[in-house]
């Protein structure tokens, strides 16, 4: 991949963070510029970076504020949150406002560096939805609605499907149990049924339903599509 | 250094006590008789007191309309005074409780011997004061000296007016210091004629007598005699704690002899002053005999006042059972025991013939004391006091003769007659005496004295009508036979007196061996006790049996009196019942029906005393009314409440060596979780910092593995720290409360692969074999909680199993149990550990090959498998080595099914 004219903005207060994340984007060949503060992040948006990784203990105004106020700008420039704050309800919050991904710190580079690049590629995959989607032996034709694992197809019933779709649309990030509800059964729905579901979803498409390859759980959070490198 | 220049361990001690309660000072105002000017003078004493910037309010002062009285009271500002409703009459009475409230530096309190209305807190002004001076506040007050309880004799027979409202000699013992107010009586009977002495209207003939000049000399020497007397005190309270030598009075002990005589408070009151003078301690001795116990209530009732008397002067009641024939060798007998040197007895008043019969008790002290000295004293009958003695005993009717007793003997003396008639052909006329003379005696045994006098009389007229010639008539033909008759009555008479009285002796014997092995046996079942409710309930009870009255007991409980048990068992008390109850408390002195506070209440409260202040207290009632407790009740009652206060106590100390045990065991465990936390902590920072700074300070020096291993090794630690710290949190939150479960129905396959899918790192040496029920419930659970769980648990296996080996999962179900079981093959948990495993930074030992944990992963586990309403266990493996960690979550009762085939 040609990461050359890719340009990332990190917005985190702590200089060393800063300088950490500079040098380790950097080996990767991304051009990183970066704000301490919310407002700061704001200003630098006139620079189109094509990513922003951010805290969200910011010194003038909450992460999820600066969150807020980009989507609500209508820019959809890929997001990954990047905080110590661990809580399930401060990671679904920033997934409903439009978070792409969440690292928590202390994290390991390797491990953000792969979720910097999947959210480059949904950007990419949603900027032209490919007909059919593959990740190992998953294989979803989203014209002809087939689902194939190692090339055998698997009946789904309608709302398996539908449930399929949306996690193949946005493969790589994760979707909370709000967001697919809503998707698949419309708005107040007893999440019981996303378990029950994806329950029977893995048991159609995973080799081993108990340690699924596919569809992982972000505990307390929601549900992602494994995307393959 | 002289032994005896040391000042007397008392008066410090009594010095220190005074110094450490901060009561408040009282002073007072003591005057020879109405109109000397007290209450003029306490006004500009208190009026002095406030220009020093003292904070003086007037409790109660009664002008009596004297204008200059009135101009003095410009400026001090008064408490208003409450009303109170009795009987039809407004009477307004000192508000204490809004001095209380108000809490002055100094109140003034006129007229210490006020009867307060009935209804109102204490009875008396003079108590009012006290709880006033109690509370730490000044009082300035004023009495007349008549109305000394100890002078109260003295007083009425110089003036022939007596008057009923005393005050204890002990207020005046306890004030700090009393200021004698006194004008000549010339200047004082002047100023009766000039008007300015307010005289009651209806008193008013009694008292022009009463001002007399010889009168008004008297009261005025006794009042300055009981001042002097009261400088005396000080001074010698002062040359003790100071250790001057000085001419003490001799180490006298004054016993006085009361009983159920009537002139027995006049004696009490002549040694109260004896006691007085000679700074001696002195004791109220009563000889309970048999003859005693079959007294009238009257009787009963005036020893109980004449010891309460004794009681309230500052002597020790003290009742003896009388033990021998004579009733002076007990007396002498516990007066020689207690090395007393002074006995006081009345003057005797009974006829010569009781004297012949039972001996006189003064002749026989004083021919037996030895180097005791005896005073005989005449004593004056209480004349006119009899209106409140009525009214406490109209209640206590005297107990109806029973006739049984007597019919039954007449019976068995009929009985005898037949036996008689049968054995008067064998045994002849002569010997018939002795049939009747067995009945008699049987009859004195059974019944007593009375009914055997009667068998006397009724075998007598037998003996004479049935066997002496002529037959059939109450005349008597031969003299020799009328002898006969007379020594048989005679004999009849001496034995049925002597049985009765050996029947007497053994009764008091069997109720007082009673009362012995109750108390015996009470004491030992408190000996058993190991907590407070148990003693508790075995006092209210034993105190319920005993005295046949309904119990409560109070303890304290952060503050304030709270009811702890009760026989029968009673829920609730009324305010004024806890009113009393929390007076008793905090005085340490009984409040309530028959005591000197609060006596219109329903139940009588009494602390529970002991070495180190009162316990609790204790409300008995009855269904009767009037005086509760008889004295020798009082005593049972104090004895009880002894045993069962000392019990509490001993229960308390109990508590508190177990507290201060669990302290240092907290302490202990705090010390080490710090000093385990701080290893934790450093030990990880340390690894990092020397790796750190190794490869940027000798980074030419290092060869590429060298750097690649100091590299890992900043990994791995900091790793370890960043799991340290997450279980810290995680123990901080389980700790503080703050672990509220979300719980929502999950799919446990689901929780076991997500948990699996993070621990994949920790797992990547080892092999993870996963048997899941297929019928096994959704479960109701935190999934986060959970997910946590089992990742600990896998951490757990995944460190102490061997590389390679098989970790396995497996579920099942059973009832209403959810089980899950985590089981690995390393070496398994050693026996001793099992117990402790799940305790904070507790590490089970291992091999150096495995990287010490933070020893606080099972006990989060734990923590949130409790949270959610499940179990955790450990154990080891049956089928090999290994360790197995057993889930156990309840299944939900409704399980829900949804419709999936939408």
């Amino acid at each position: 991949m040609n990461a050359l004219s890719i340009r990332i903005l990190v917005v985190d207060d702590e200089p060393p963070i800063r300088r950490l994340l500079r040098t380790g984007l950097g080996t990767q060949g991304y051009d990183v510029i970066d704000a301490a503060t919310g407002k700061d992040a704001l200003a630098a948006m006139s620079e189109e970076p094509d990513l922003v990784i951010l805290d969200l203990g910011l010194p003038d105004m909450q992460g999820h504020e600066v969150l807020r106020s980009l989507r609500e700008s209508g820019n959809s420039v890929p997001v990954v949150v990047l905080s110590s704050r661990d809580d399930e309800a401060g990671k679904v919050r920033a997934f409903d406002l439009g978070a792409d991904d969440y690292v928590t710190k202390p994290f390991g580079m390797n491990e953000l560096l792969a979720r910097v690049r999947a959210a480059l590629r949904h950007r990419l995959q949603a900027q032209g939805e490919k007909p059919i989607f593959q990740s190992g032996g998953l294989s979803v034709d989203l014209v002809r609605r087939i689902v194939k694992v190692d090339g055998a197809e698997v009946k789904l019933s309608p709302k398996e499907y539908e449930l399929l779709r949306l996690l193949v649309q946005h493969a790589g990030k994760v979707l909370t149990h709000a967001f697919l509800l809503k998707g698949v059964w419309g708005p107040a729905t007893d999440p019981q049924y996303l378990r029950v579901y994806i329950r029977q979803l893995r048991h159609k498409i995973e080799t081993i339903p108990e340690r699924p390859a596919y569809i992982l759980t972000e505990t307390g959070v929601g549900y992602r599509l494994l995307a393959s490198d | 250094m002289n032994d005896d220049l040391r000042p007397s361990p008392d008066a410090l001690l009594e010095a220190a006590h005074r110094e450490e309660q901060r009561l408040g000072r009282h002073k007072i105002f003591l005057g020879g008789a109405p109109g000397v000017g007290k209450t003029y003078a306490m006004l500009q004493a208190a009026r002095a007191k406030l220009r020093e910037g003292v904070d003086v309010v007037v409790g109660v002062v009664e002008t009596h309309g004297r204008d200059e009285t009135q101009a003095l009271l410009d400026g001090l500002e008064i408490i208003p005074r409450h009303e109170v409703d009795y009987k039809g009459h407004k009477l307004a009475e000192m508000d204490i409780d809004a001095i209380l409230k108000r809490r002055p530096s100094l109140v003034l309190v006129d007229e210490l011997a006020h009867t307060n209305a009935p209804g109102s807190r204490h009875p008396k002004r003079y108590l009012d004061a006290e709880e006033l001076v109690a509370a730490g506040i000044d009082v300035f007050s004023t009495l007349n000296i008549q109305h000394v309880e100890s002078l109260n004799n003295v007083i009425a027979q110089i003036t022939r007016i007596r008057v009923r409202e005393t005050v204890p000699d002990s207020v005046l013992d306890k004030a700090n210091d009393i200021e004698a107010v006194d004008i000549a009586p010339e200047d004082l009977i002047q100023r009766l004629r000039e008007g300015k002495v307010y005289v009651p209207r209806q008193a008013e003939r009694a008292l022009r007598n009463f001002f007399s000049a010889g009168n008004l000399t008297a009261l005025r020497e006794l009042t300055l005699r009981r001042t002097a007397q009261r400088v005396d005190e000080q001074l010698l309270s002062h040359m003790q704690s100071h250790a001057i030598r000085g001419p003490w009075a001799a180490g006298e002990r004054i016993l006085v002899c009361v009983s159920e005589d009537p002139r027995s408070a006049a004696l009490v009151r002549y040694a109260k002053r004896m006691a007085d003078r000679l700074h001696a301690s002195w004791t109220a001795l009563y000889v309970e005999t048999a003859r005693s116990l079959q007294f009238s209530e009257e009787k009963h009732d005036n020893i109980a006042e004449v010891l309460r008397l004794a009681e309230r002067l500052g002597a020790d009641p003290i009742t003896i059972p009388g033990g021998g024939r004579f009733i002076a060798d007990d007396i002498l007998g516990y007066a020689q025991a207690n090395n007393f040197t002074q006995i006081v007895a009345g003057k005797t008043k009974r006829s010569r013939w009781f004297e012949l019969l039972n001996s006189s008790v003064v002749h026989d002290l004083v021919r037996n004391s030895g180097n005791i000295g005896v005073h005989v004293i005449a004593g004056e009958e209480p004349d006119a006091n009899p209106t409140r003695a009525k009214h406490e005993r109209a209640v206590l009717a005297s107990k109806p003769v029973e006739a049984s007793p007597y019919i039954l003997s007449l019976l068995m003396i009929a009985g005898a007659l037949g036996v008689a008639e049968l054995l008067k052909p064998t045994v002849g006329v002569n010997n018939i005496d002795l049939v009747f003379l067995s009945a008699i005696v049987c009859v004195a045994v059974t019944f007593g004295l009375l009914p055997s006098l009667l068998a006397v009389a009724a075998a007598t007229l037998c003996y004479n009508f049935f066997f002496l010639p002529p037959l059939y008539t109450f005349t008597i033909a031969d003299p020799a036979n009328v002898a006969t008759l007379f020594f048989f009555t005679l004999v009849a008479v001496l034995v049925s007196n002597l049985a009765a009285r050996t029947r007497r002796q053994a009764k008091v014997a069997q109720s007082r061996a009673r009362i012995t092995e109750a108390l015996y046996s009470f004491s030992r079942k408190l000996g058993s006790c190991v907590n407070t409710d148990d003693v508790l309930w075995a006092t209210a009870y034993q105190i319920a049996s005993m005295l046949h009255v309904r119990v409560v007991m109070l303890l304290p409980e952060s503050g304030s009196l709270v009811l702890k048990a009760g026989y029968p068992p009673e829920d609730m008390l009324g305010d004024a019942d806890l009113a009393a109850a929390q007076w008793a408390w905090s005085n340490n002195r009984p409040a309530g029906r028959g005591a000197d506070t609060l006596p219109g209440g329903k139940r009588l409260f009494a602390p529970m005393r002991t070495g180190r202040g009162p316990v609790g207290v204790v409300g008995i009632d009855d269904d009767k009314s009037g005086p509760l407790l008889t004295p020798e009740q009082r005593r049972l009652l104090d004895a009880l409440l002894d045993q069962g206060a000392l019990a509490v106590e001993r229960v308390h100390l109990a508590e508190d060596v177990d507290r201060a045990k669990l302290v240092a065991e907290t302490d202990r465990l705090r010390t080490s979780l710090l000093t385990s936390i701080s290893h934790d902590l450093k030990t990880p920072l340390a690894s990092i910092l020397g790796a750190g700074s190794t490869l940027r300070d000798y980074d030419k020096e290092l060869s590429t593995e060298g750097k690649t291993e100091l590299l890992s090794t900043v990994i791995t630690e900091s790793e370890r720290l960043n799991r340290f710290i997450a279980n810290l949190l995680d123990m901080t939150k389980l700790e503080s409360g703050a672990i509220v479960p979300n719980l929502a129905l999950h799919d446990i396959a689901e929780l076991v692969g997500a948990a699996l899918q993070r621990a994949t790192v920790i797992l990547a040496d080892h092999k993870v074999e996963v048997k899941l029920a297929a019928d096994l419930p959704m479960l109701r659970l935190d999934a986060v909680l959970f997910d946590q769980v089992l990742f600990n648990l896998l951490d757990n296996a995944a460190k102490y199993a061997v590389d390679h080996s098989t970790i396995s999962i497996r579920t099942w179900r059973d009832d209403d149990w959810a089980f899950l079981q985590i089981l690995d093959e390393g070496e398994g948990i050693p026996a001793d550990d099992l117990d402790r495993i799940f305790e904070k930074f507790y590490r089970a030992r291992k091999g150096d090959r495995v990287l010490a944990g933070t020893g606080l992963g099972l006990a989060i586990a734990q923590g949130f498998v409790e949270s959610m309403g499940g179990t955790i266990s450990a154990g080891n493996r049956q089928d090999r080595s290994g360790a197995v960690f057993t889930l156990r979550l309840p299944v939900p009762t409704s399980e829900t099914t949804l419709d999936t085939a939408a």
